[in-house]
């Protein structure tokens, strides 16, 4: 399932089909959205209508690195360790 | 068959802020691994980013330097894919809405103008940095991650594929880094990052419309190897489709050592960024108002300056080019000609010693040992006559060690040009006793070896004596 | 009535006035939390040390004569989306069972600079996700009216906790009516102020543009008072609202009159309980009787909002939740490389619901599927906000149930689509932004609560809490306790 590699979930064989039928009875119920005409319709991304909320720039105290690395499941040296990465970004 | 190269350029710069664009953590380069990290940027649970306003500011200035349309409604979106170095596995970044469209920039290639195009500019944030324990990427069991630049801000501009050579992407990237250097929004200190291109490079028949496969070399940080890649690029292409086959649509790396570039392991799928837009960040709205105030507030840019130059002092559009190709060297320029230093010397000291122990050196022009003014009031000293040209060579090689006036060191060293016609007359008349050999070749009609004899007075005198005089005094005394 | 089940303003007046100490508050809702929370299930965390501690400093201000606030000494429950600095916040997630974070909630600064007794970290559905809070990965909280039933979700251990005596009042959070629902089914009031009204930053995201956190107390007066003192711009949270905040405790007014109070047909529509539709439309009307004018309004696009909403809030949650994976916090589980690290972590620690609004999400925003389900829901969102801003134009008010049926039992409700379609009367207020407020508005004859949702104008909490306060000042609901105890 394509789906389940964009979620970085593994879904095992045997469950494949259960799955698949779920999504697919949920999904086919948000069908009833193209009965909607939304061709004059802006998109509402934001509850309220608010603009230019800004920072100014001026620093605040970071983390000691100890508290910062205090949820880490492994760190090196003052790093967060992970296993090998083969892909680049 | 004859193939033309298209190139594209994805410039990322880091912006010189004091803070993070979505938090408040410093941004200074160097600092110790994950000390400069807060919940923020570290993407921990129930976080939110909040804008640094300068970043729109100088994201705002850098569209409109780059003749960029600014977007009066302008949002952030999050560009999803999973990577260690990116805490919330997503890039806040900019998709359909980004801060400005629709620019361009001109450079100068061989003589000859052309326009590059920018398809856009947006804001968003780096991501941290990958350490890696073993010798290289591919051989580590393990990876060490550093957040400090997670969340330091950037721009990154992308050009449209305008660019047919290597020195094209060049020129286009120098003149991306003077404009920023310019509107002071970026150190652009490649050596450090902060200025990195992502290179597009396909071929296509020359004649032909359609754009041709292309390939995609990322963190290019030098102008050599921004150059270099690309020349490999276009060749190994070349040999490829000379060889009947096909360009795979790949991410490849450029290896500096070896130079050449590398194919890396190919990806399963496609990224699906699955772009949303950001909804913790309100919307960005700037009134015409509001950039039109952007706009006079640029200082004067290098194409305007460059015209200044090339008419306020007649410099040729060349040596114009390169003296405000950084605004650094164009205000060293500046110095030295505001001590009444004639202009064209000026740049031709700047662009001959000054730039060639700067590199030697690796100090940057406005570090320069030699200040602008030192070097204007050197230049005086040739047009008064004090020195001659040669001597002004062992003079700047002298400044570079001391501080001193040009004026005190030519009198220190004893380099004062020997202008008295009595002085020279003594040297001209034992360097002609000495040579006969050379008089008489001139006598005989060869004019020719009355410039060894030059050399011969010049050496006596250790360079001092006034070049004019001595040929005047020898031309007068062979015709005797 | 029994201490541990008296409100919050009750108790205060009456620290205030020297008739009780502070101690004797905490110790009596601690007493009570030992001797309920086995049945109940309502928190994660206890912290009792911390409740003694702070009530203890309470009586000391007291002796020395000085002036203590609204929640002071009075231990409350927080639910365990809410980061506390240093305590376990787990989100009822074992993606997150260390997870301690370094900072605090903005939500938790306001209630520590109010000197609050923090009480423990309240039970809820993973990561909000559920109206039942069955979704927990550590426990099921059981409903203190009947412990065969929910307490509905996703705050359900906050509802439980206040409905059952084991906390004064608690913090939930509300995405799709996550403090409304389990408000009603545990017949407790359930605010969810209007979104932006309160800080979200520290609240660990569920869907960011439908999250809002909100009180969970035993009357509309307590709900006025916390609001009070957990509303308000926040520079952390760029989506908080900039407007100045009221007194709110200046609206508990008995007056309705010449109020209108619109009543919209699709939220009366089939297959909703019968109790609770002769309960609310007697609490519409009770408001009448009082003054105001009921009118019948349509919201035309309500059918649409569980479509729209169940592809926002997975879309937004699955982008939310893409950090928890294994890297830097959280639980790990190895993998020989860093996607298979990612995927087992995520494949062994996301529980099923969690999962599958994930997947959902990442459906509806993957290339090919954007414009016709995330694109498009965004779109209806639109029209179901314009409903209500058209709705009130005419009316001040809008009254419905909160839920079409009370609560129902553990494990009845198993197939996830069934499960959703319950949210139909919350969920179409988040999608608004607009406020929100459940209050218990009768009983059925098994003695299940029902609540009655009245809904407001955007930021015109005042209102809200003005009809809610009314009409339960009118009724003797608020003064019914779980376990016919009183």
């Amino acid at each position: 399932m394509h789906v389940a590699s964009l979620s970085r979930l593994r879904v095992e064989e045997s469950e494949t089909e259960s799955y698949q039928a779920e999504l697919d009875k949920i999904i086919s119920y948000m069908d009833i959205l193209t009965s909607v005409d939304t061709a004059n319709t802006p998109p509402t991304t934001y509850a309220l209508p608010m603009e230019n909320v800004f920072r100014d720039d001026v620093p605040k105290e970071s983390l000691s690195r100890e508290l910062a690395l205090s949820n880490a499941p492994d760190e090196e040296d003052g790093y967060f360790k992970v296993p090998r990465v083969l892909e680049e970004s | 068959m004859q193939y033309e190269a298209v190139i594209g350029l994805e410039i990322h710069s880091e912006l010189k802020t004091n803070t993070k664009i979505f938090c408040g953590c410093k941004t200074t380069f160097g600092a110790e691994q994950n000390t400069h990290v807060c919940p923020v940027c570290l993407g921990l649970p129930g976080v939110l980013p909040s804008v640094n306003k300068k970043v729109v500011e100088f994201a705002i200035k850098a569209g409109l330097a780059t003749n960029c349309k600014i977007n009066e409604y302008s949002k952030f979106d999050r560009k999803n894919y999973y990577y260690p170095d990116l805490p919330k596995n997503w890039q806040t970044s900019q998709y359909d809405l980004p801060i400005a469209e629709h620019g361009f920039v001109e450079i100068l290639v061989d003589g000859e103008k052309k326009k590059i195009g920018l398809t856009r500019i947006h804001m968003e944030e780096d991501a941290g940095k990958l350490v890696h324990s073993g010798t290289n990427i591919k051989d580590s069991a393990s990876s060490n991650v550093d957040y400090n630049r997670t969340g330091v801000p950037l721009i990154e501009i992308v050009s449209e594929p305008d660019m047919r050579s290597a020195a094209e992407a060049r020129a286009y990237m120098e003149k991306i880094k003077a404009i920023l250097e310019y509107i002071d929004v970026s150190n652009c200190r490649m050596e450090e990052g902060n200025l990195r291109a992502d290179i597009n490079v396909s071929l296509r028949p020359v004649g032909e419309e359609k754009l041709g496969t292309r390939t995609e070399m990322k963190n290019i940080n030098s102008f050599k190897a921004l150059e270099d890649a690309i020349n490999y690029e276009i060749e190994r292409q070349t040999e490829v489709l000379e060889d009947g086959g096909k360009i795979v649509q790949e991410t490849r790396t450029w290896d500096p050592a070896r130079g050449v570039t590398l194919s890396m392991r190919s990806k399963e799928d496609a990224h699906d960024y699955r772009y949303m837009p950001e909804p913790d960040l309100p919307p960005i709205v700037t009134s015409k108002e509001e950039i039109e105030a952007y706009r006079k507030s640029l200082p004067e840019l290098p194409d305007a300056r460059r015209a200044r130059l090339e008419s306020e002092y007649g410099l040729s559009e060349y040596d114009a080019t390169i003296i405000t190709s950084s605004r650094d060297m164009a205000e060293y320029f500046d110095g030295v000609v505001a001590t009444g230093a004639d202009a064209k010397q000026a740049a031709n000291w700047i662009m001959g010693d000054l730039s060639k122990n700067l590199n030697a050196d690796s100090i940057a022009i406005k570090d320069s040992p030699v200040e602008a003014k030192r070097l204007g009031e050197m230049i005086g000293l040739i047009e008064k006559g004090t020195i001659s040209g040669k001597i002004a060579k062992q003079v700047f090689a002298e400044m570079w060690k001391n501080p001193d006036p040009p004026e005190k060191i030519v009198k220190d060293k004893g380099l004062v040009q020997i202008t008295d016609t009595k002085a020279i007359e003594g040297i001209v008349d034992e360097v002609i006793a000495k040579n006969q050999k050379a008089v008489e070749d001139y006598k005989n009609g060869n004019k020719k070896a009355i410039g060894a004899l030059v050399g011969q007075v010049m050496k006596a005198s250790k360079g001092k004596a006034n070049p004019q005089t001595v040929n005047q005094l020898l031309a007068k005394k062979l015709e005797e | 009535m029994k201490l541990y089940f008296e409100t919050v303003h009750g108790i205060h007046d009456k620290i205030v006035n020297k008739e009780i100490k502070a101690a004797e508050v905490a110790e009596a809702v601690v007493s009570r939390l030992e001797e309920t929370e086995g049945k109940v299930g309502a928190y994660l965390d206890v912290e009792s040390e911390k409740a003694l501690n702070a009530a203890k400093l309470t009586d000391e201000k007291i002796a020395k004569g000085e002036p203590i606030g609204f929640l002071e000494g009075i231990p409350g429950a927080i639910k365990d989306n809410i980061c506390t600095k240093g305590v376990k916040t787990t989100c009822a997630s074992k993606i997150l069972e260390n997870f301690i974070p370094p900072y605090n909630a903005t939500v938790i600064d306001k209630l520590t600079a109010a000197n609050y007794a923090f009480l423990g970290k309240a039970n809820m559905d993973e990561f909000a996700m559920g109206g039942s809070t069955e979704n927990s990965a550590y426990k099921t909280t059981h409903n203190p009216w009947d412990i065969e039933r929910v307490p509905g979700g996703s705050s359900g251990g906050s509802a439980a906790a206040v409905a059952a005596g084991s906390a004064y009042w608690a913090l939930g959070s509300d995405t799709g009516g996550s403090i409304r629902q389990p408000a009603s089914f545990c017949g407790v009031v359930g605010l969810k102020p209007t979104y932006g009204r309160v800080s979200r930053y520290g609240l660990v995201a569920y869907a960011s543009s439908l999250d809002q956190i909100g009180p969970i107390t035993r009357d509309v007066t307590d709900a006025a008072n916390i609001l009070n003192i957990i509303a308000g711009h926040d520079e952390m949270d760029s989506t908080s609202s900039k407007k100045t905040v009221p007194d709110f405790t200046k609206s508990l007014i008995k007056d309705v009159k010449g109020l209108k109070i619109g009543c919209p047909k699709e939220y009366f529509a089939d297959g909703m309980d019968g109790e609770t539709e002769k309960s609310v439309r007697d609490a519409i009307d009770a408001l009448k009787a009082m003054g105001a004018e009921v009118v019948d309004i349509s919201l035309p696009h309500t059918k649409y909002a569980i479509s729209a909403y169940y592809l926002i809030a997975p879309a937004e949650a699955a982008t939310n939740l893409q950090r928890y994976d294994g890297v830097s916090y959280g639980e790990r589980v190895d993998g020989e490389d860093i996607v298979s690290l990612m995927t087992n972590t995520r494949t062994a620690k996301f529980g099923k619901e969690v999962k599958r609004r994930i997947m959902i999400g990442n459906y509806a925003l993957s290339a090919g599927y954007y414009d016709a389900y995330y694109l498009k829901a965004l779109k209806v969102r639109t029209l179901i906000k314009q409903d209500f801003e058209d709705a009130f134009k005419s009316v001040d008010i809008i009254a419905t149930p909160t839920a079409p049926t009370p609560a129902f039992k553990i494990g009845e409700m198993a197939d996830p689509l069934q499960m959703y379609l319950q949210d139909i009367y919350t969920v179409p207020i988040n999608l608004a932004g607009v406020p929100g407020i459940s209050v218990p508005c009768g009983f059925t004859k098994s003695n299940l609560p029902i609540g009655l949702q009245l809904i407001g104008r955007p930021l015109d909490e005042e209102t809200v809490l003005r009809v809610a306060y009314a009409y339960e000042q009118a009724h003797d609901w608020k003064d019914k306790r779980a376990g016919g105890e009183a």
